[in-house]
């Protein structure tokens, strides 16, 4: 089962086994990330799930789809890696990844 | 502190009283055997079978219990004694209180036609009414959807992706007549009409005949009958406010409470589906089913639990998914005098203004759009109708413009 470390705006680290599958933002939740609010339950219509990927893992990643992408438009503070947890689903490639909550309000 | 509902409203209350520095007893109250789960997918991804229960639950009990949340499920609640300032469990248990917190919800509004108590006759608010649903959706093919809302438009959607017939049933004139322009109306007329649902427009449901062989006749105001294998009503909700009457509290259509979400009792505060409430950026009371409603009142009425008066001024905002159509709503657009148009013909949004000032913006698989509107109409900016309508012009500058 992959390991997903989060890493929330205070810098403290939460670790998740997260089954392949799932989305990262699933994940988040079972641990109790803060900042991973996710208000919209998945439906990409809040961006209250908005992560940034970390540098390494940005590429095996990969991007945002169109809806995504303008939902993410204006997102808080929007970067190179930045997704909505809740659409990126998590492959057992991504054992390790390491997630960097956005401040999400 | 105890909390009655554990909906995203409850929910959202217990966490924000534990963050906000409540130190004491905290419990959690829901009639369901299941923890905090959302509602929005019942209608969509859960009930097409694409998500098992675990995946609607807004949180594992463990996250519950790591917050020392007391989480009580199969509990109802009959009684509040606020003289005593307990509540009365159907157990005949008594709780003390010292804040008390209403997340009731809200309920289908019962069909009010002779034959609505077969069980081919569906609503859905609940998990237990989803997995009922689902199961019988599978067995039927021919389904009727008695009301042209959301629910029965998002299920009608669901049930026609499954394969089934589908027949809408809506007494105006047009679709979600009650929540969105003509344009979207007629949009969403199009798409489902696309996809092979029957549409009928101007008429009831005036008789529910069961049927020898299985099902119902569904008989119309128009003199159209139709056969159901199943019959989804999706006619409106109900406030769940009987038990906040019943201790005294104000009550109008839903649990009346002020900018605070504070109830007429100093001890009692309500929030979510189940409330009548003010909002600042509204001159009159409203009441709101939707997420939003129920996260963002949820904050005023922890905050008021906590001894700070946060008023309510959250913009409203909805969404709604049928087939692969993306209907989002920011700000509340039915008192608007003009309406203009951005975009095209598969995405576009309605641009709402009232006495010139922008008041709601409806947009179909623009969810740029939806943000940029939820952000201008938050911080209160001027757009012009001009400016809304000419795709040349970045009205995201407006975001920026301090002076807007």
């Amino acid at each position: 089962m992959p390991k997903i470390t989060f890493i929330d705006v205070d810098g403290t680290s939460y670790d998740a086994m997260v089954d392949a599958g799932l989305s990262l933002m699933e994940g988040a939740i079972n641990v109790g990330v803060p900042g991973v609010l996710a208000i919209c339950g998945g439906s990409c219509a809040c961006s209250t799930c908005h992560g940034y990927i970390d540098d390494a893992w940005v590429a095996l990643v990969g991007g945002p789809n169109d809806i995504e992408d303008a939902t993410l438009e204006l997102a808080n503070e929007r970067r190179a890696g930045s997704r909505l947890t809740c659409q990126v689903q998590v492959t057992a490639a991504m054992d390790g990844l390491v997630v960097h909550v956005a401040k999400n309000d | 502190m105890v909390i009655i509902g554990a909906g995203q409203a409850g929910l959202q209350i217990a966490e924000c009283l534990r963050r906000g520095g409540h130190a004491g007893r905290l419990t959690l109250l829901g009639e369901e055997p299941w923890p905090p789960y959302q509602r929005p997918p019942l209608s969509k991804k859960y009930l097409a079978g694409d998500l098992a229960d675990e995946r609607v639950f807004c949180r594992p009990l463990a996250q519950l219990a790591k917050q020392e949340i007391e989480f009580r499920a199969n509990t109802r609640v009959v009684a509040i004694d606020r003289t005593a300032r307990a509540v009365v469990l159907a157990s005949g248990e008594r709780l003390a209180y010292t804040g008390l917190a209403i997340a009731t919800g809200a309920r289908p509004r019962a069909l009010p036609v002779a034959g609505a108590e077969h069980p081919a006759v569906c609503y859905l608010r609940g998990l237990q009414d989803a997995q009922g649903l689902q199961a019988k959706l599978v067995r039927a093919q021919q389904v009727v959807v008695i009301g042209g809302g959301f629910i029965g438009l998002e299920v009608a959607a669901t049930a026609r992706e499954a394969g089934k017939t589908v027949s809408v049933i809506e007494g105006a004139d047009r679709l979600m007549a009650r929540a969105v322009a003509p344009g979207i109306s007629s949009y969403f007329a199009q798409t489902h009409r696309a996809r092979g649902v029957d549409l009928r427009f101007g008429c009831q449901v005036s008789g529910l005949v069961p049927v020898a062989a299985g099902g119902l006749r569904v008989e119309l105001s128009d003199g159209g009958v139709l056969h159901a294998d199943l019959v989804v009503a999706g006619v409106g909700a109900l406030p769940n406010q009987e038990l906040a009457a019943q201790a005294g509290l104000a009550c109008a259509n839903g649990i009346v409470v002020d900018e605070y979400a504070r109830t007429n009792d100093p001890l009692i505060v309500a929030a979510g589906d189940c409330t009548w409430h003010v909002n600042r950026r509204y001159p009159a009371p409203l009441r709101l089913e939707s997420v939003q409603n129920a996260v963002d009142q949820a904050k005023i009425a922890a905050l008021s639990l906590l001894g700070v008066a946060q008023p309510y001024q959250d913009l409203p905002w909805f969404w709604s998914d049928q087939y692969d159509v993306k209907l989002q709503i920011a700000g509340l657009s039915l008192a608007h005098d003009t309406t203009v148009v951005r975009g095209g013909s598969e995405a576009f949004s309605v641009f709402y203004f009232a006495a010139g000032a922008l008041v709601g913006v409806d947009s179909i698989n623009r969810p740029a759009d939806h943000m940029l509107a939820r952000k201008l109409l938050s911080a209160g900016r001027a757009v012009t109708p001009a400016q809304a309508v000419d795709l040349a012009f970045d009205l995201k500058a407006l975001l920026q413009d301090p002076t807007g």
